[in-house]
């Protein structure tokens, strides 16, 4: 349902996109999503389907890069990499521990012709 | 013929509901008033607590409530029966409010200044945490009848949230609830989060809460335009 809404959003970015860009059909969607984004890539993939339908990017290939989470570990002062945002430091084990990165839900690119 | 090209687009796929946030926020903060994004599980007691909290608020503090819920206008009933102008958006299908929707609430609500703006949000712990509504603060709303683990389980609510009340302590005799872990399991995913236990039905905790909320009035400049009203 939230990954409904996502994909509502991307259409309207693409329409907006085609009524001035002088392109007729997307070929391929390329979007980043962060690790922590709340995205399940499934449920997006299923929705995008659906909310392309009758648009400029009906049966567009849809790819996704996933970013990985980056957080700061203030006991060792340092960037580190988790999975989960409950993880504690890979290197110390503590759990000081703030989330930088990996929220991102953006459209990359798009090719058209 | 035609030719295949690149575009980049760069664009955040929220940007709209961010950019319809930002016009929300700026009207709050231009107004002096504190905004306050509520987030549940269904059934941990929100509109109780709003109930009660319109109830005990200060005599010259005005609350305003929007209620989001897919269905029906039962909980905007219960908030003006309790005493506080109140305006029901219902999503359909949708899961979460958006910044959007509250935008148009706000114009029908028209909040004074100096006063509080409770958002209650459609109860869902996972979707609304993505959408920003303009609010000052997100406060998480637990109940002991759930687990202590939900703040693990839906980690991005808690880690977006500014206070987390834990709701009907007085049930905690009748059950295994263990208050000390959910809120250690909350500070996992957020050091340093804020923590308040409350009965909405006895009134426990109460007294925290508004006492939080006149603090982040003040804060939020509300209290100022209140002082000198």
């Amino acid at each position: 349902m939230h990954e409904l809404a996502l994909c509502e959003s991307i259409r309207s970015i693409i329409d907006e996109h085609a009524a001035r860009g002088g392109f007729a059909r997307v070929a391929r969607v390329s979007l980043e999503i962060g690790q922590f984004a709340c995205v399940e890539v499934d449920a997006l993939r299923f929705g995008f389907d659906v909310a392309m339908r009758g648009g400029p990017a009906e049966a567009a290939e849809l790819h996704i890069e996933t970013v990985p989470a980056s957080a700061w570990c203030m006991a060792c002062a340092r960037p580190v990499t988790i999975g989960q945002r409950y993880d504690p430091c890979p290197a110390c084990g503590s759990h000081q521990i703030q989330v930088t990165g990996g929220d991102a839900l953006r459209i990359k690119s798009m090719e058209v012709d | 013929m035609s030719q295949s090209r690149l575009i980049e687009i760069e664009q955040d796929i929220l940007g709209k509901n961010d950019r319809y946030a930002a016009v929300n926020r700026r009207r709050f903060e231009a107004h002096g008033v504190l905004a306050l994004n509520l987030l549940s599980s269904p059934g941990s007691g929100k509109t109780t607590l709003l109930c009660r909290t319109i109830a005990m608020r200060p005599n010259d503090l005005p609350v305003y409530v929007i209620e989001g819920d897919q269905q029906t206008s039962a909980d905007a009933e219960r908030i003006r029966a309790a005493g506080a102008p109140a305006i029901q958006i219902n999503t359909g299908k949708g899961c979460h409010l958006d910044a959007h929707m509250v935008g148009h609430a706000v114009e029908h609500l028209v909040p004074v200044a100096g006063s509080v703006l409770f958002i209650e949000n459609v109860g869902n712990l996972v979707c609304p945490a993505a959408f920003d509504l303009g609010e000052a603060h997100k406060v998480v709303i637990l109940s002991v009848t759930e687990g202590e683990d939900k703040p693990l389980k839906y980690p991005d609510m808690f880690a977006a949230a500014d206070l987390v009340l834990i709701n009907k302590v007085d049930l905690l005799p009748h059950l295994e609830f263990d208050v000390d872990l959910a809120i250690a399991n909350a500070r996992r995913i957020k050091r340093g989060l804020r923590a308040i236990r409350v009965s909405a039905r006895t009134g426990e905790g109460m007294a925290d809460w508004l006492a939080w909320i006149e603090g982040a009035c003040m804060m939020a400049g509300a209290g100022r335009v209140r002082a000198e009203a």
